[in-house]
């Protein structure tokens, strides 16, 4: 004899918070009782009219101010080591938002390398929506990228290094649209290739390499795009793949 | 190998801003809102538990400041009296739009409005959500059937026991 259902149980299937075998419960029951199952689809979708009307924050450029406000840290003995930094970003060198220009605009490629690493930082950790698109539509996935920053782009392979795809994410920065690619290993590492238009006016750029916060970023510009890969591996690891990045990416 | 053991708080900004915006309705004080959490975080990392959810803790420090900040605020700051005799859409089948939502959201009790975002949007579980709001679970799930039936109401084009009818 099963437990009646009560009006928890419609709330803890509508988000998916109930045991396989309540869930079979609820789901006998709603067959069995139409209003009931009209009130759970109801809040299904509201639901997802939250996420249709919010999610989009998600993407939204970050303002410079959020940016610092979450980097800025008390000087106290465990962070000794970081010294060094808050000084830097006492001068203002840490602390771009996505998209947004400082008082004094950095060198191009430095402002872009530092988009790149917060951009690594903020979604490389998600643990449920790490990606807006899958690699299961790889192919939808680079298409729909490719059209918004307005080249073909390509995700490079790095099967042989033991990353897969993992799927991408549009962004903004001040440029226009930001495409970024994720990718993973066995071990749950994963790494980030952000391509965006650069500012008109750029010469091809030499492969360059700088540590943001930890997180280390190879980039380098190519005629029109940009590029910078970013992880929080080690540092000969990301070396490989920034060339086997920067090899494919730049023999298309 | 992490080279950056430090919790970074940077990585809850998307979502912290999400919620702030869903909650006040407003981009500007949703912003302060998340700038004052991690103010307030900053200045508390030592409370904080390493190894504990930084997410749930940094939700429940903006819960507080927002609690705070709707003590102080002045009655007239809130326009919604005006807008509850509003209907929020005519009560068609088509898919709810996100206006409909917003309107929809300004409507409901603070603490209603809260537990359905914390729960529908920011998927915390029952136990997270009673953690982040600092009530026992059955409040939060009495407060989630209240929000959701009202919202559906509202959403139907059908007035809650609480609102009047406009033709």
């Amino acid at each position: 004899m099963t437990d009646p259902v009560r009006e928890d149980d419609l709330h803890a299937y509508v988000d998916g918070a109930l045991p396989e075998a309540r869930r079979l419960d609820v789901e006998a029951w709603l067959a069995a009782h139409p209003e009931d199952a009209a009130r759970v689809q109801a809040w299904a979708g509201q639901n997802q009219a939250l996420h249709a009307a919010f999610d989009g924050v998600l993407n939204e450029p970050l303002p410079i101010d959020l940016v610092r406000a979450a980097r800025r840290r008390p000087v106290r003995a465990p962070w000794r080591a970081m010294a060094a930094a808050l000084a830097l970003a006492a001068s203002g060198l840490i602390g771009y938002g996505i998209g947004l220009r400082e008082d004094q605009p950095l060198p191009v490629p430095l402002h872009f390398a530092r988009d790149a690493a917060i951009a690594h930082a903020v979604f490389s950790p998600e643990a449920r929506h790490p990606v807006e698109v899958d690699a299961a539509h790889a192919a939808h996935l680079v298409n729909w990228l490719s059209k918004r920053v307005g080249t073909q782009l390509k995700a490079p392979e790095f099967g042989a290094l033991g990353f897969e795809l993992l799927g991408g994410r549009l962004l903004a920065d001040e440029s226009g649209p930001v495409a970024q690619f994720m990718y993973q290993d066995a071990g749950g590492h994963r790494v980030t290739l952000y391509v965006r238009r650069a500012v008109t006016g750029n010469r091809e750029t030499a492969f360059r390499h700088v540590t943001e916060n930890g997180v280390e970023v190879f980039y380098w510009i190519d005629r029109d795009f940009g590029y910078a890969l970013s992880g929080q591996i080690a540092h000969q690891d990301m070396q490989k793949l920034a060339d086997a990045a920067y090899r494919q990416m730049m023999g298309g | 190998m992490r080279l950056n053991p430090k919790p970074d708080l940077i990585e809850h900004l998307p979502r912290l801003r999400r919620y702030a915006r869903a909650l006040t309705g407003d981009v500007v004080r949703a912003d302060d809102l998340v700038q004052d959490t991690f103010e307030r975080a900053l200045a508390r990392l030592d409370l904080w538990q390493p190894g504990s959810d930084l997410r749930a803790w940094l939700f429940t420090l903006m819960h507080n400041l927002f609690v705070n900040q709707l003590r102080t605020r002045r009655p007239q700051d809130t326009a919604l009296d005006e807008a509850l005799d509003i209907p929020v859409s005519g009560g068609q089948m088509e898919a709810l739009t996100a206006r409909d939502m917003h309107a929809a959201l300004v409507r409901l009790p603070d603490e209603q409005r809260e537990v359905i975002l914390l729960v529908g949007l920011e998927q915390f579980s029952y136990a997270e959500a009673a953690q982040v709001l600092g009530v026992p679970i059955g409040t939060i799930m009495s407060r989630l059937a209240r929000a959701r039936e009202r919202m559906r109401h509202m959403l139907a084009g059908a007035p809650a026991v609480q609102l009047k009818v406009v033709k």
